[in-house]
């Protein structure tokens, strides 16, 4: 069903010869850390570029850049030397308070930990980036339902984090990151603090949301969870070692049929 | 981003921890609800104490005997024979500050009507002696003039006297026993209440002439009660009679006067000074226990600030800027102190009421103490609430993320 998109995202690297431009693009990315006398590069070079509506899958081992590179293409790290354009945008120019505007705009994040407020209700969480962005008040309430029901929690928009399941607060986080409509998401190992079933009910939504056109870019280490991604970047040593498409990948819907159902 | 989502998110993050942010506030509120407290306890001593000074008189002065030495022997005041009645004459003729005076001499005598009896203060005066001290009748009247010239056996007698003598019947035209001697009690003053630690309404008054005479024996004069047109003119009718005073009783420079001049104003004056320092006192302890509240906000901020880590880190990553971080911290704190203020003011000032009715002082609420005590607080969130936010600004998002 894919098959097409993947074949532009393929192309595509090859300059912008296609009338679409890339959601994102690097070019020759690097990265130093000084630690004490000794420095660190952590990413060593790295061009890539990802089209709308791909689900790419970034793994590698603790220490390969995989991390860093999640940070810069988050906005939350700036490089030190090379190019990262977000919508054609070259991001790495912009100062502090414009990167806080894309990181509320452009990007949602979804984290491994869901960092969500405790004793704040499903809602008013969803409701954060919204806060941070001229949304009017009833729209912004209407904004985070709309996002809830995407992930299934309609429902539950009064509860606290504490009164969720784990898979049902990362579904909250992942409202949170759609609530102002972001360019892409990124996901930072969405599924570590998962049991094997709710990971995959995770990645359901994601193959979701990503069939409704979302591009989404997952840090993951297991390769069962990158099964689920249309391609896969394989970093080791700061650099890219690996970039393809994904075979047999897996459909999120399939595999949950296929799993013994857990008490909730 | 503007001020009311900022404060939205301030509000919200408030309301998240209320124990905590009550806890927080508590310093503030004990330290502005003290500053109020005891300004407004010294304010309500103050006046007290000047409402105390002036139920003795209006502009009242006073003229005692001053102390005699016989031999080696020291008197204390008011046993020298030198002050006498013409000494009044000369006072209300040659001094243009008095408007009135009023010779007197004391004695304790115990007094008695039927079966029961009363040991008392017994003031041999004048009729002017009741305008001096501004002093009305609860019933009757004042003795007249005639009854000084003739030595009438008269009485006037204070609220104390009648409670013990004449319980639930009327006093006026009864007749009492001072010592051996019949009076006939002519009006009964009202209540003046306490000064100077002294029941003033323990007292009965009679004819100077009469108590000189039968009572005391003595034909000289304890005080003279002396009254001026202002506060302003008693300094002035203090010199006046200081100067005539030592004239008439030959007193050579350098010699010590026989008499002293007490000026009720100069009491006053002392009184309000020391009032004032007791509030600057209090106040200033009261504040120092607000700089502690508010330390312990910066305290407290610093804590949420570690402790709201991941917070910080995610509120960055969904795009809040450092400034939007910083006011929401700085907001916070503000919010603690300004509210804790504003119950702080709550308790300072139902607190100054109830201590009010407590000690029988007249209620004094200061609106400088509470509008400064409220701005006070404010500032106190900014000062210290500053730091902490900076700190939470600073944090860098990607280590905030992952923070434990």
């Amino acid at each position: 069903m894919t098959v097409e998109h993947q074949n532009i995202s393929a192309t595509s690297r090859e300059a912008g010869t296609k009338v679409d431009e890339p959601v994102l693009r690097v070019h020759d990315l690097h990265k130093l850390y000084q630690m004490g006398d000794n420095a660190v590069h952590a990413l060593r070079g790295i061009s890539a570029s990802v089209m709308k509506g791909e689900f790419v899958a970034v793994m590698g081992s603790s220490g390969s850049g995989k991390s860093t590179f999640m940070n810069i293409l988050g906005c939350l790290d700036k490089p030190t030397s090379g190019e990262y354009r977000l919508e054609g945008v070259d991001v790495s120019r912009l100062d502090k308070k414009q990167l806080a505007g894309i990181r509320n705009r452009k990007i949602g994040f979804v984290f491994q930990g869901f960092n969500l407020l405790a004793r704040t209700t499903a809602l008013e969480n969803t409701e954060l980036p919204t806060l941070y962005s001229q949304v009017s008040k009833s729209d912004r309430r209407e904004r985070a339902i709309a996002a809830l029901q995407m992930v299934g929690l309609g429902q539950r928009t009064d509860h606290f984090p504490s009164q969720l399941s784990g898979g049902q607060q990362q579904r909250v986080a992942i409202a949170r990151a759609l609530v102002n409509k972001p360019s892409i998401l990124l996901a930072d190992e969405p599924t570590g603090n998962l049991d094997s079933r709710t990971s995959v009910e995770v990645m359901e939504i994601f193959q979701n949301l990503n069939e409704q056109g979302l591009t989404i870019i997952l840090v993951t280490h297991e390769p069962d969870i990158a099964q689920f991604a249309k391609r896969v970047l394989v970093f080791r040593d700061g650099k890219i070692r690996r970039d393809e498409n994904v075979k047999d990948r897996a459909v999120a819907a399939e595999v949950l049929k296929t799993m013994p159902v857990l008490e909730d | 981003m503007d001020f009311l989502a900022i404060l939205r998110i301030a509000v919200r993050a408030l309301a998240r921890n209320k124990m905590r942010s009550i806890l927080t506030m508590l310093g503030i509120i004990i330290g502005v609800g003290a500053v109020i407290a005891m300004v407004g306890i010294g304010q309500g001593a103050d006046q007290a104490m000047q409402k105390q000074i002036a139920s003795l008189g209006a502009n009242m002065l006073y003229v005692t005997s001053g102390s005699a030495r016989f031999g080696g022997a020291r008197l204390g005041s008011g046993n020298t024979k030198t002050l006498v009645s013409s000494d009044v004459a000369a006072i209300l003729k040659e001094c243009p500050a008095v408007t009135a005076a009023a010779p007197g001499t004391q004695t304790s005598a115990q007094v008695v009507f039927g079966n029961d009896n009363w040991g008392t203060r017994v003031t041999g005066t004048t009729p002017e002696y009741f305008r001096v001290r501004a002093w009305d009748f609860a019933s009757g009247t004042g003795f007249t003039q005639n009854d000084v010239t003739t030595a009438a056996n008269v009485a006037v007698i204070g609220e104390t006297v009648r409670k013990n003598l004449f319980p639930g019947s009327q006093a006026v035209g009864q007749t009492i026993r001072i010592g051996t001697l019949p009076f006939l009690v002519v009006g009964v003053l009202a209540a003046k209440g306490q000064s100077a630690g002294e029941d003033q309404d323990d007292t009965i008054v009679a004819p100077l002439t009469t108590v000189q005479k039968k009572i005391t024996g003595q034909p000289w004069l304890r005080f003279i009660l002396v009254s001026a047109p202002s506060r302003s003119l008693s300094y002035a009718a203090r010199e006046q009679m200081e100067s005539l005073l030592r004239d008439r009783h030959r007193i050579r420079e350098g010699e010590a006067d026989d008499f002293t001049v007490r000026n009720l104003a100069d009491i006053a004056d002392v009184a309000s000074e020391a009032s004032k320092i007791m509030t600057v006192l209090l106040g200033s302890i009261a504040a120092i226990s607000l700089l502690v509240g508010g330390v312990g906000i910066m305290n407290i901020m610093l804590v949420s600030v570690t402790e709201r880590t991941r917070e910080i880190g995610t509120r960055l990553a969904i795009g809040a800027t450092e400034s939007d971080v910083q006011k929401q911290f700085l907001l916070e704190a503000v919010l603690l102190c300004l509210l804790g203020g504003l119950i702080g003011i709550v308790v300072g000032v139902s607190s100054c009421f109830l201590i009010a009715t407590f000690v029988g002082w007249p209620i004094v609420t200061s609106l400088t103490a509470i509008m400064l005590s409220a701005a006070f607080s404010i500032c106190i969130g900014v000062f210290f609430g500053f730091y902490p936010a900076q700190k939470a600004a600073r944090l860098n998002p990607i280590d905030a993320l992952r923070y434990e």
